[in-house]
């Protein structure tokens, strides 16, 4: 789970992270009021949504004006924001965070997540700040660092002067060594206590005052851990999901949306995603990955259909089931009962293998519901294919 | 010969009152497997169809000499039970359990480091030595007992692949689920390891997803150190960027863990990489020169 710019900053506040004083936002009355209070030489407006390059999209005002305020808030309140990472939709904003403008001397980079490899916290830290680390990495790699943390023990000083001394803050501004050091401690403390996927700071700058400030906060949250933390749930904000995700997600399905025309239901995260590539491996695009998960019944399966009847570009549909514990003849069942329950309006292929497929193969053939039943995943898939051409 | 479970194999199944747990455990005794024990505290003196229920997996131990463990536990109390049966003397610790906090799982990586015990999984289907021990939640009826050695991130498309090595014939030695979790207990190249050494191992299909480097390690380690031909499927070429696709583990973030550079690398140390997951047995049967 993903959270807001200003939710970040807020648990970084709440762990002894600085950060600048600052405030969410929701109408341009509430920007001047909260501008006066400020009380600053310079504002920020920062549009909140879930997807980074907000600057390069206008997302981002800057003004010494303290009269200028409510202006920025009304023209970014409601402005829809198209980012590299928020498609070609783009995103509407619907909160801001207004906050003090920093002096920034020195822009920085930290992270911290689980490295997969060693299954340890890892901080990576960058002199680089303020650029896509993906892109430092790649171009020049030795300007990552890396420190791996014990989770036996935890974050010790070592490691923040690891961090330190091989980032140069020694001879950049070496009154922001012990800030910098005791600042990663407390990262390293939220991460843990909260259970965090990943905490990112960029940029993390040294300012002309000679401290350390997070000038911006990005958090998201392991969702396995979310039931631990109940003030974490609260930060969830839905106008930031995909509609028909969030439906899904409440009849527990794993479903995301995709672009593609031929939406899938399956059984099994792995055969799902193996599902979507045989589509295209046939010639065509998937429209979603939904996972039934093992043990499909008539309710998962209709409430399957609806999602996916739902999305408009679905041109065809196409079922794979590898029955295993639970037996093919019961899901047929409930792909019979579901079809009748919710209208199928556009061609669909059910592929059934596994445990008692062939009654349940033919239980499908003999229902008199309008389908095509196969055996193999290969020609189930250029089934649908050639039936989607056709339809679209 | 087969690896890490035979016919004398001794389970110890973790959570066994649950609706999961008594319905496997059934289950894998069915098929043959010595599941001699259950463990749900409070629960000492019952028994599931014959299986008696101890309060600690220290007393299961005592008891019934129990050698592995098979955990259903609900996630919130997951890793409690991993540390309770390594504590307990079982050597290898098979976690079925899917949703378990990651930092639960940093912390039981760790505790294990160093110590006699294998852990498989979480979130993973079990493991199934052909005839001999079915210790997990696969169907076991898809599975015919031959020659190839199947390692897995994923549960379905694992049943998908054993459909076709058994219908042409091929059949399986031990098939083994590591898990769709991003920090797991055994990875790929420990079981490839001791499927190189299996005599009964003729040939391996390994199937991986997106997310991680755990595909690219493999590929590392069997360009150097595997001469059986190993067919391979990455899950995930159609999956977009940042998005999790199901398993907690499954996602492609900066650009690492596509499909694409997964196959490229295990393509380059000799691995034989199927683009449809169809063709997985006949891969295999090419490769074999049947």
């Amino acid at each position: 789970m993903n959270v807001h710019e200003f939710q970040a900053k807020q648990l970084f506040a709440q762990f002894g992270v600085p950060v600048p004083r600052g405030k969410e936002i929701t109408s341009p009355e509430a920007a001047t009021a909260w501008a006066n209070e400020l009380n600053t030489p310079v504002f920020v407006v920062k549009a909140q949504i879930h997807a980074g390059g907000r600057g390069k999209a206008g997302g981002v005002k800057i003004t010494k004006d303290k009269a200028a305020v409510a202006g920025l808030a009304k023209e970014l309140i409601g402005k829809t924001l198209v980012t590299h990472q928020t498609g070609p939709k783009g995103r509407q904003v619907h909160r801001l965070l207004l906050e003090e403008g920093a002096n920034i001397s020195k822009e920085l980079y930290l992270s911290i997540l689980v490295d997969r490899d060693s299954g340890w916290p890892i901080f990576i830290a960058s002199t680089e700040g303020g650029m896509e680390i993906e892109e430092v990495a790649e171009k020049t790699p030795e300007k990552i660092i890396k420190e791996l943390i014990d989770p036996a023990v935890g974050f010790q000083g070592y490691n923040g002067r690891n961090v330190a001394f091989a980032l140069g803050l020694n001879t950049i501004e070496p009154a922001v060594m012990n800030p910098f050091i005791a600042m990663m401690g407390n990262l390293y403390r939220l991460f843990m206590e909260k259970h965090a996927a990943m905490v990112e700071i960029n940029p993390l700058i040294i300012t002309k005052e000679k401290t350390i400030v997070a000038l911006d906060g990005k958090v998201s949250f392991d969702d396995n851990a979310l039931f631990k933390h109940a003030d974490v749930q609260q930060m969830r904000d839905l106008n930031e999901e995909e509609p028909l995700e969030i439906e899904a997600g409440a009849n527990n399905l794993n479903y995301v949306k995709l672009d593609g025309n031929i939406g899938c239901m399956v059984n099994g995260a792995g055969l799902a995603m193996a599902t979507m590539d045989v589509i295209k491996l046939a010639g065509s695009e998937p429209a979603n990955f939904l996972d039934v998960g093992g043990g499909a019944t008539k309710e998962t399966v209709a409430a399957g259909f609806r999602i996916l009847l739902k999305d408009p570009n679905v041109k065809g549909i196409f079922i794979n089931i590898f029955g295993g514990i639970v037996r093919c003849e019961r899901i047929a069942n409930g792909v019979i009962e579901a079809a009748k329950e919710v209208k199928i309006t556009v061609p669909l292929v059910v592929r059934l293998q596994g445990t008692n497929a062939e009654e349940g193969r033919k239980l499908l053939a003999e229902s008199g519901l309008k389908l095509e039943v196969a055996n193999d995943l290969w020609e189930a898939a250029q089934k649908i294919v050639k039936l989607t051409g056709k339809a679209a | 010969m087969s690896i890490l479970v035979n016919k004398n194999t001794r389970v110890v199944v973790q959570g066994i009152t649950g609706k999961e747990g008594s319905f496997h455990a059934t289950q894998c005794k069915a098929y043959g497997t010595k599941v001699v024990a259950g463990v749900t505290p409070g629960k000492a003196g019952q028994d599931v169809e014959g299986i008696p229920v101890f309060n600690t997996v220290r007393d299961a131990v005592k008891k019934e000499g129990c050698d592995t463990s098979l955990i259903f536990v609900p996630p919130p109390f997951c890793a409690d039970a991993i540390l309770e049966a390594a504590d307990a003397g079982v050597k290898l610790i098979i976690c079925i359990t899917e949703g378990i906090p990651v930092n639960d799982m940093v912390k039981v990586k760790r505790a294990l480091r160093g110590r006699d015990v294998r852990l498989i999984g979480p979130n993973c289907p079990g493991v199934i030595t052909v005839d001999e021990a079915k210790i997990g939640i696969m169907p076991g009826f898809i599975h015919k007992k031959g020659i190839v050695g199947v390692v897995s991130r994923s549960g379905t498309l694992t049943y998908e692949a054993v459909h076709q090595l058994s219908t042409l014939g091929l059949g399986e030695t031990t098939c083994v689920g590591i898990g769709g979790d991003p920090v797991n207990g055994t990875g790929f190249v420990d079981v490839l390891a001791l499927f190189e050494k299996d005599p009964e191992t003729q040939a391996i299909v390994m199937i991986g997803e997106i997310g991680g480097d755990a595909e690219e390690k493999a590929a590392e380690f069997i360009k150097k150190n595997v001469k059986k031909p190993v067919v391979s499927f990455i899950a995930g070429i159609t999956a977009p960027p940042g998005r999790r696709m199901g398993h907690a583990g499954a996602i492609v973030s900066g650009g690492k863990g596509t499909a694409a550079e997964k196959m490229k690398t295990l393509e380059s140390a000799g691995v034989k990489v199927v683009k449809n997951p169809a063709e997985i047995g006949n891969a295999i049967k090419l490769a074999l020169g049947r």
